[in-house]
C-alpha cells in the first residue's frame, strides 16, 4: 500500500538493475538442506518455530542441490564424506553461497585428528563462517544476514 | 580439487559384489543408492538399495560418513579433558554420553558421587531423553509427511534447552557432568523452571497423540512395517525401544541401576507387535515416565555438595584455594598434570534415548586413557536394517529408518 500512495499515479520504478536482483536474491535465497552433524540440528532450530527462518525468505530448504542457492555446511566434515560435498556444490547452479556454520566446518574445531577436514574452505570456497560449537541459533541468523549484506553490495560485473 | 575428485567412488557393479544379489549383476533387479545427501536419512547415511520393482531385496548401509576418530582424539585427551568430546558423538544426548564416560571414569577410579549430582544427574538425564525424543518424533513424522508436528516438538524443546543453558551456559554441548560430581550446583531459577515445564509438557505430549496415534494414514503408514520379532531383535543386539518394540523387557535402568537410579519408580512401556507404530508408541509413553521420574527427582533432590571431595582426582573449590596451601597444589597437580588412575579396564552401561550405550575405558596408569571405546546403540540398530527392510516397499524405508532411531555421529563417531 505505502509503495502505491508514494508512487502515486506514476506506477513505475525506477532502479538500478544491480540493486534489483541483488534484493531478490537476498529475499528468497533457498538453502540446501544438508545437515552434517550436531550444528544440523541448531540448524533445524533455526528453520523451527522460535526462530523462524521464514522471515528471511528462507523456510524453503531443498534437499537437491539442484535447486538450492545456499550451501549451509552445518557440521564437521569428514574426508569420507570431503568428496560427496564437494560434488554437492558442483551440482549447484550459480549463484551459489556457503557458509560455514560451527567451528569444525570452519577449521577442524575440537577434532585437530586423521578423519576431519580441518575446515571446509579446502575444498569449497566459504563466504561467511560461524563460529560456536554450535552456533546458537541468532548466531547463524546473524552470519545470513552478513551474507546478504554481502550479496546486496555484489556488482554486475561480479556476475559471471 | 581433481584429486579429491578422482577419488570418488564410481558406481561399478563389480565393486557391489557381494552386497547385492546375482540377479542384480545380471540387471534384473536394480541397484539404487540413497543417501548420504538425502533428506530422510538423518544425517550422512548411506543405502546400497537392490529394488525389484519398488520392494527392497537388499539393503546395505555404507556408514562412516562422519567419521570424527572420536575414539582415537581420547588417547591424546586428560580424563577430565575428555568429557568435552563425549557431547559431539552422540549429539542429541549430550549429558547421557557424559553420563556414560564420568560412571567409567568413576569405576576406574573407585571414586565417589554425592547423592545430591546423583540426582541431578539423573534428572538431566531424562530431560536429555526428552529433547532427544523430540527431535526424533520430530524428524520421523517429517519423513513420513506430518509436518506440523515437527513445528510443535521444537518448539517444547526450546524449552528444555532453555534449561541446559541455565545449569551448564550451553544449549546443547552441556559438558556439565565431571568425573566425581558436576561441574557446580544448578542456579536457584532451576527448581522453578523445571517445574513449569513439568506443568506445561504433558499437555502437549497429549497434543502430539492426538495429533499421530489414531489418524488412520499415520497408522498405514507405520502399523506392520518394519518388523523384528523378539528373537531377531536380540539375536541382532538391538536394546532400547527397537527392543522393547518388540516386547523383550530390558532397559538398564531397571536391570543394572546407576546412578542411583534404583531410587525412582517408573514403568518400562513394552511394544507387541514389533513394528515401526510400537516402536512409536514406545517412545511417546517413555517421554511420560521421563517427565515422572524427573519430577520424583525434584520433589527428593538430597542436599550436600555436588562434588566428590576425594582431592586425589577432583580439584578444590576455588574458595579453598585462597587460603589452604594443600588445596593450591591440588590444583596446580590437577590442572598441569590431570590424575593418574589405576592400571585396569571398565566397561559400565547406561540407557540412552537409543539403547545401550557402553564405554570402555582402558588405563595404563598414565593421565591419559590408553584406549576408549563406545558400545552405540545407533550402529547395532543400523546393522539391523536389512533385516527389517527386506521386503517393504522403498517408500516405508524411511519410516524404517526413523524408527530406530540413528543418530549417525553415534554410529560413526
Ligand atoms: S562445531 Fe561442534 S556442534 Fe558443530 S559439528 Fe562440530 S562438534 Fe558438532
Amino acid at each position: 500500500m505505502g509503495l502505491t500512495s508514494k508512487l502515486g499515479e506514476m506506477g513505475v520504478i525506477t532502479v538500478r538493475l544491480e540493486d534489483a536482483v541483488n534484493w531478490a536474491r537476498t529475499r528468497a535465497m533457498w538453502p540446501m538442506l544438508f545437515g552434517l552433524a550436531c550444528c544440523a540440528i541448531e540448524m533445524m532450530s533455526t528453520q523451527a518455530s522460535l526462530y523462524d527462518l521464514s522471515r528471511f525468505g528462507m523456510e524453503l530448504m531443498r534437499p537437491s542441490p539442484r535447486q538450492s542457492d545456499l550451501m549451509i555446511v552445518a557440521g564437521r566434515v569428514t574426508r569420507k564424506m570431503a568428496p560427496v560435498l564437494r560434488q554437492l556444490y558442483d551440482q549447484m547452479p550459480e549463484p551459489k553461497w556457503v557458509l560455514s556454520m560451527g567451528d569444525c566446518a570452519s577449521c577442524g574445531g575440537v577434532f585437530n585428528n586423521y578423519a576431519v577436514v580441518q575446515g571446509v574452505d579446502e575444498i569449497v570456497p566459504v563466504d561467511v563462517y560461524v563460529a560456536g560449537c554450535p552456533p546458537r541459533p541468532e548466531q547463524l541468523i546473524h552470519g545470513i544476514m552478513m551474507l546478504h549484506e554481502r550479496v546486496k553490495q555484489e556488482h554486475i560485473s561480479d556476475w559471471a | 580439487m581433481t584429486g579429491i575428485r578422482d577419488s570418488a567412488w564410481e558406481g561399478d557393479l563389480e565393486q557391489l559384489k557381494g552386497l547385492v544379489s546375482e540377479r542384480a549383476l545380471t540387471g534384473e533387479t536394480m541397484v539404487l543408492n540413497m543417501g548420504p545427501q538425502h533428506p530422510s536419512t538423518h544425517g550422512v547415511l548411506r543405502l546400497i538399495l537392490e529394488l525389484d520393482g519398488e520392494t527392497i531385496v537388499n539393503c546395505t548401509p555404507d556408514v562412516g560418513y562422519l567419521h570424527t576418530g572420536i575414539e582415537k582424539t581420547f588417547e591424546s585427551k586428560r580424563y577430565e579433558q575428555a568429557v568435552v568430546l563425549t557431547d559431539r558423538m552422540d549429539y542429541l544426548n549430550p549429558l547421557g554420553n557424559n553420563l556414560a564416560y564420568c560412571l567409567a571414569v568413576e569405576k576406574l577410579t573407585e571414586l565417589d558421587v554425592p547423592p545430591r549430582a546423583q540426582y541431578l544427574r539423573v534428572l538431566l538425564a531424562e530431560l536429555t531423553r526428552i529433547n532427544s525424543h523430540l527431535v526424533w518424533l520430530g524428524t520421523h513424522a517429517l519423513d513420513i509427511g506430518a509436518m506440523s508436528v515437527f513445528l510443535y516438538c521444537f518448539r517444547e524443546r526450546e524449552k528444555v534447552l532453555d534449561i541446559f543453558e541455565m545449569v551448564a551456559g550451553q544449549r546443547m554441548m552441556a559438558t556439565y557432568f565431571r568425573p566425581g560430581g558436576l561441574w557446580r550446583d544448578v542456579p536457584e531459577e532451576f527448581e522453578p523452571a523445571v517445574r513449569d515445564f513439568l506443568d506445561y509438557f504433558p499437555a502437549k505430549i497429549d497434543d502430539y497423540e492426538k495429533l499421530l496415534t489414531e489418524n488412520p494414514l499415520w497408522r498405514d503408514r507405520t502399523q506392520g512395517i518394519g518388523y523384528l520379532s523378539a528373537d531377531d531383535a536380540v539375536r541382532l543386539g538391538c536394546t532400547g525401544p527397537t527392543l522393547r518394540g518388540s516386547g523383550v523387557n530390558w532397559d538398564i535402568r531397571k536391570a543394572i541401576p546407576y546412578s542411583s537410579y534404583d531410587h525412582f519408580e517408573f514403568d518400562v512401556p513394552l511394544g507387541q507387535h514389533g513394528d515401526v507404530y510400537d516402536r512409536y508408541l514406545i517412545r511417546i509413553e517413555e517421554m511420560r515416565q521421563s517427565l515422572r521420574i524427573v519430577r520424583q527427582a525434584l520433589d527428593n533432590l538430597p542436599s550436600g555438595p555436588v562434588r566428590s571431595n576425594n582431592r586425589k582426582y577432583v580439584p578444590p573449590p576455588r574458595s579453598e584455594i585462597g587460603h589452604s596451601m594443600e588445596a593450591l597444589i591440588h590444583h596446580f597437580k590437577l590442572w598441569t598434570e590431570g590424575f593418574r588412575p589405576p592400571e585396569g579396564e571398565v566397561y559400565v552401561r547406561v540407557e540412552s534415548p537409543r539403547g545401550e550405550l557402553g564405554c570402555f575405558l582402558a588405563s595404563d596408569g598414565s593421565p591419559r586413557p590408553w584406549r576408549v571405546h563406545f558400545r552405540t546403540p545407533s550402529f547395532i540398530h543400523l546393522s539391523a536394517l536389512p533385516h527389517m527392510a527386506k521386503g517393504h516397499m522403498i517408500a516405508d524405508l524411511v519410516g524404517i529408518v526413523g524408527s530406530i532411531d540413528i543418530v549417525l555421529g553415534d554410529c560413526d563417531r
